[in-house]
Parts: structure tokens; C-alpha cells; sequence
């Protein structure tokens, strides 16, 4: 099991307040930097790992920044509280974007992330919480985070607790059914402490979702289902920041955040292959540029 | 069917202890939370929502959120206890039991209510025969069969005492007594109902009972006899199979389940690899074949799973 990088946890907390105390521009910009630092850390991890799932890694990285970086009410430093707020990431092979968030909030050592999928480094290829503090769940198999979620969130109920869910799948995964299932529960036990939210990247391993198995429409679909719907720019952290509030009707809160697959690196946005290939050296270099530093 | 009328023992259903006990232990313990799947009935948990109404979490009829549900009520800190027919828990929701119970290590409780062919003349498509085959390779999963009311009682205590991930087969097929209040269900152990050197049956579940009757049989006929009562299939007993090897001449194995994978496999698995000389004839009693209709009863007798084939088997492995 890794254990906290308390520097790391302090650089956190600083960068919390300064999010949480900022005009709305200067918050942005704030988001938007620590999300660069987490797509050059998935380039450089599925780099030297030679795996992983980077256009996923790239789509989600926005969703987990806004999280992160301002809504979770958690403590790195005590990664089991009881009253955490929870985020599971139910699309369990985009591991390398959450692994570097969580490393970045301090709940291990940066410096872990070089072992990616190396032999028997923590860090698999799909979370596992017996070996990372920060995790909730063990994911990869797709329609598991969502079903876990309702049951994190009506035990919250049962014990009279005030933490939050977030659930984050993929839109491809919204095929698998166990979700609807969890949906119907989620809306019917009123677990407005729940939140799911949808990388809406419109591809899946295969193919465009809507020439898989068509998802659309996504929002009446889950309107139906009993969720509070909200539909947002997904790499739009301020939109994102603002679509985690809680709920406002007793439902369950569905957030479809619109993204790109592979956002942020041009050669790979938008593009099916990019699924799961690996750059090499060349396009890691271009990569990384097109990406720019952090400050 | 004829036979002599002797008093038969009397006998119960486990779901009813398994309830009570589950109740009591639930006015103690609030982390303790029951889930099921449109089972409240045929699970027994009628008194618990009557009495913890806020702690009874019925899904529906939706078993793979049942078990995901399950697991994120463990990580919020409760003890739930997941109840549904036995098929439909391990089957429909084997992949959730894999990834969200046992690999990720949420202390729940799987109760596989009816197991085996309780549910008789609904067939094989309600009859839980594959269970343990499904379950036996999951690392950190318990499996417990308990073989009576009272051997349900500690399961389900023993599952709150030290909560982790289990699976629980709870009997629907009336069975009598076989343990007594002084028997100790120890976690990764058999118990030894009765020592014996010639020949050891191991039993789990429903078999016990008929393994004890086998026994007594065997006995009158100058056969010595070790019954090996398998409660806890995972943590496998690798001891007690090692002993029964070394310490008689065969070793016969019962359950009510499919023998490709389960209670007999297991210990032909620790058996064949055994030293040279250590190594028993073994014969495993169970099911091969999808059931045809019938009732538990005339199931049990068509597979052979009955006192008369069990000592059958012990007397031709001995070749007397």
C-alpha cells in the first residue's frame, strides 16, 4: 500500500485555497495548469510504460482537475475518513489520469507514477484499493462504479452521513446495463447525495458510440431514468465546477460532460485508434510541446 | 415412497435460524444492513424490515447492482448482508462478486439463499449447483456452507464478529440437526463429527446428515468411519484432507453441487499431489448433469446423493 507524500498534501491543500479563493478568470487559469501538469504526466506514464489508454486518460483529465481540485471535501493525508466525499472512476482503465491526480493531491508520492504498470507496482493497469490509498473501488470490468456509488450513497443515508458520491464512467460503458439498473435504484431510493458523470467523448475502443450501440438521446435517457440532468463543456472547468453542485431536486444528479477523446493533443483528439495506442518517442516530444509547461 | 417408520429427526429450514439470528444481531450491531433483490420473502427478511425498515435495502430484481450496491454499503462502513436465491446471486452476478467483493476486498456478505436443489421441480435453471465451482477460485472470498441451523447461526455470527468478504450457502432443504451446542465453526476448519481409520466422508451442506447415516451404517459392519463435516469450503481445510489421506484407506466426498469444481475437487486437488504413498482412493459424489424434474428429495436420490451411495461408495473404494 503507498502511503502519503505530506509535501505533497500541503501543496495540495495551498492549491485548494488559492482555487477557492480566486475571481473566476484567475480559477480557471488555476484548473487549467493543474490539468496540463496531469496530461503530461499520462503522456510521460503511458510513455515509459509502453500501455495504457490515453485518449480516455486525456477526455477524463478535466472532469478529475474540477473535482480535485475543487468540490471533493477530502483529506489526502487520511484517505479512509469516515465522512470523505467519494469519486470513483468506474472507467477504471483511464487509470493513469487518476492516478496523477491523486498523486498531485499527495495521497502517494509522484514519483510512484514512474512504475506504471511495471512488475508489481501498485500502480495496474486498472485501480486497485488494496494498493492505493485515494481508491475507492476496484474498477476495469465496465457497469461496476455505478452500482458501488448508489450503495456508497445509501449508506450515507442509513448512517446520517453528509459526504458526497461522484461517479465518473465512460459513455461507451453506459451500454452495460448493471448501470441502468443502478440508475433506477439510485432515483428511486432519492440518493441525491449521488452524482454520475459522463465522459461524453462520443468514441468507445471500437468505433463512434452512436455507430456501436447509439447512446443518444443520452439526456432524456436519463432523465427518464429519475436523474437530474446537466449537460456541460467538459473540459470547461468552471461549467464542471458548477454542474458538481448538489442537487436541487432530491434526485440524483447526471452530469454529461462533453469532451473530446485525446483532448489536447491534436494528432490524437477526436480519433478512434488513439483508444489505446501508444505514442512513440516522436510523437511523445510533440505531444509534450503541443502541451507546453506548467508554471 | 415406503420404508420402515421409524421416527424420523426432526427437521428445519436454515433460512429461519439464519433470520432470527440475523435480527438479533442487527439490535445490537447497527452496521448491520440486509440487501436483496425482490427476496424479502424467500430470503427470510420479512421480521427485518418490520423491525429495521431503514436497514433493508431491496434493489429489485437487478442482482449485479445488488452485489455493487453491497460493496459500497461495506465501503460506507456498514455490514450488509446480501440475500438472493443462490442462483441468481453467483451467477448473474458473478463478475460483481470477483471485482467489487473479493478483489476489492468490501467485507460483504453473500447469502445464497435455497442453494443446491431446494428450489426441486423449478429446474436447473433455479437450482444452485454451480456455486461453488464459481466461487472456490476467488482469492479472499470465504465460502461457508453451514450443514444446520445451529452451524448457520455461527456463520452468520462469525460474518459480523470479523466481517470480510463471504459467501454463505443458506439451506432451504430441510435438514436435521448434526452439530451440538459444545461445536465450534472455525473459520478454514472441518469439523470432525466422528473419528474414524478404514474410510473418511467429507460432507458438506445437506450431505452431513446422510454422511452420519452412511456411518452408522458402515459401523454395524465393523467399518470405522470418519465424517468430516465441510462448513468452510474457502479457507480449504488442507490439513484434514492430508490427515484423512495419511490416516485411512479412501476418502469419499458429498455435496449438493456440480463436481466439476467444487467440495470434491478441492480435496482431489490437495490428494494428487500428495507424496508417493500418501496419495487415498478417492470417489466424488455430486452432480454431473443438468437435473431432470423432480423434487429435492427425488433429485438427491436420482444423483446418488444418499446415505445407501455414500456407504456404497466407502465399501467399493475399500473393496469390501
Amino acid at each position: 500500500m503507498l502511503v502519503a507524500d505530506e509535501i505533497q498534501v500541503a501543496e495540495w491543500r495551498a492549491f485548494r485555497e488559492r482555487v477557492a479563493g480566486a475571481a473566476p478568470d484567475e480559477r480557471a487559469a488555476l484548473l487549467r495548469q493543474n490539468a496540463t501538469r496531469i496530461r503530461r504526466s499520462i503522456i510521460e506514464m503511458i510513455s515509459t510504460a509502453r500501455q495504457g489508454h490515453v485518449g480516455g486518460d486525456l477526455s477524463v483529465t478535466d472532469i478529475l482537475t474540477a473535482l480535485y481540485g475543487a468540490v471533493l471535501r477530502i483529506d489526502p493525508a487520511d484517505p479512509h475518513r469516515r465522512d470523505r466525499d467519494r469519486l470513483i472512476l468506474s472507467k477504471g482503465h483511464c487509470a493513469a489520469a487518476l492516478y496523477s491526480t491523486l498523486a498531485f493531491a499527495g495521497y502517494f508520492p509522484p514519483s510512484a507514477l514512474g512504475r506504471f504498470m511495471g512488475p508489481f507496482s501498485p500502480l495496474n493497469g486498472h485501480p486497485n484499493r488494496t494498493k492505493v490509498p485515494g481508491v475507492e473501488t476496484n474498477t476495469g470490468p465496465l457497469g461496476h462504479g455505478l452500482p458501488v456509488a448508489v450503495g456508497e450513497a445509501k449508506g450515507a443515508k442509513i448512517l446520517g452521513l453528509g459526504y458526497r458520491v461522484f461517479v465518473v464512467l465512460g459513455d461507451g460503458e453506459m451500454q452495460e446495463g448493471s448501470n441502468w439498473e443502478a440508475l433506477m435504484s439510485a432515483s428511486h431510493h432519492r440518493l441525491d447525495n449521488l452524482t454520475a458523470v459522463i465522459d461524453r467523448n462520443r468514441l468507445q475502443q471500437g468505433a463512434r458510440t452512436e455507430e456501436t450501440n447509439g447512446l443518444d438521446p443520452l439526456d432524456q435517457r436519463l432523465a427518464a431514468f429519475g436523474c437530474e440532468v446537466r449537460s456541460v463543456d467538459g473540459h470547461d472547468h468552471l461549467q464542471l465546477v458548477s454542474a458538481f453542485t448538489p442537487s436541487t431536486t432530491g434526485r440524483p444528479v447526471a452530469v454529461i460532460a462533453n469532451t473530446i477523446k485525446g483532448k489536447g493533443v491534436s494528432f490524437m483528439e477526436d480519433r478512434v485508434e488513439w483508444h489505446h495506442k501508444v505514442p512513440d518517442p516522436d510523437q511523445v516530444t510533440a505531444a509534450l510541446a503541443e502541451l507546453g509547461e506548467t508554471a | 415412497m415406503t420404508g420402515l417408520t421409524v421416527a424420523e429427526p426432526t427437521t428445519y429450514d436454515n433460512r429461519a435460524a439464519f433470520a432470527e439470528e440475523l435480527v438479533e444481531l442487527a439490535r445490537a450491531d447497527e452496521r448491520i444492513v440486509a440487501v436483496c433483490n425482490d427476496s424479502v420473502g424467500s430470503s427470510n427478511l420479512v421480521a427485518f424490515r418490520r423491525e429495521f425498515p431503514d436497514r433493508l435495502v431491496n434493489v429489485g430484481i437487478a442482482e449485479q447492482n445488488m452485489v455493487g450496491v453491497g460493496a459500497g454499503l461495506a465501503a460506507a462502513g456498514l455490514v450488509p448482508f446480501v440475500c438472493a436465491a443462490a442462483p441468481f446471486l453467483t451467477g448473474r452476478a458473478l463478475e460483481q462478486i470477483k471485482a467489487d467483493v473479493a478483489y476489492s476486498q468490501h467485507p460483504v456478505v453473500l447469502c445464497g439463499m435455497s442453494p443446491g436443489m431446494a428450489y426441486g421441480e423449478l429446474g436447473p435453471t433455479h437450482h444452485s449447483v454451480e456455486d461453488l465451482s464459481w466461487l472456490r477460485p476467488l482469492p479472499g472470498l470465504d465460502i461457508v456452507v453451514p450443514a444446520d441451523r445451529r452451524q448457520t447461526r455461527l456463520a452468520v455470527r462469525q460474518a459480523v464478529a470479523d466481517p470480510r468478504p463471504t459467501f454463505i450457502r443458506v439451506g432451504r432443504y430441510k435438514v436435521p440437526d448434526v452439530t451440538t451446542d459444545d461445536d465450534v465453526l472455525d473459520r478454514g476448519r472441518f469439523l470432525q463429527h466422528r473419528p474414524g481409520r478404514d474410510v473418511t466422508v467429507i460432507a458438506t451442506g445437506t450431505m452431513v446428515a446422510r454422511a452420519l447415516d452412511a456411518a452408522e451404517r458402515l459401523a454395524a459392519v465393523g467399518v470405522s468411519v470418519r465424517v468430516l463435516n465441510a462448513a468452510y469450503i474457502a479457507p480449504l481445510d488442507v490439513d484434514a484432507i492430508t490427515s484423512a489421506a495419511r490416516g485411512t484407506r479412501a476418502i469419499v466426498t458429498a455435496e449438493e453441487a456440480n463436481v466439476a469444481g467444487g467440495l470434491g475437487a478441492a480435496v482431489a486437488s490437495v490428494v494428487a499431489q500428495l507424496e508417493d504413498g500418501a496419495r487415498v482412493p478417492l470417489r466424488i459424489l455430486g452432480l454431473h448433469e443438468f437435473a431432470p424434474t423432480g423434487s429435492t428429495a427425488e433429485l438427491l436420490e436420482h444423483f446418488g446423493l444418499t446415505a445407501t451411495r455414500i456407504a456404497d461408495a466407502a465399501r467399493e473404494l475399500l473393496g469390501s
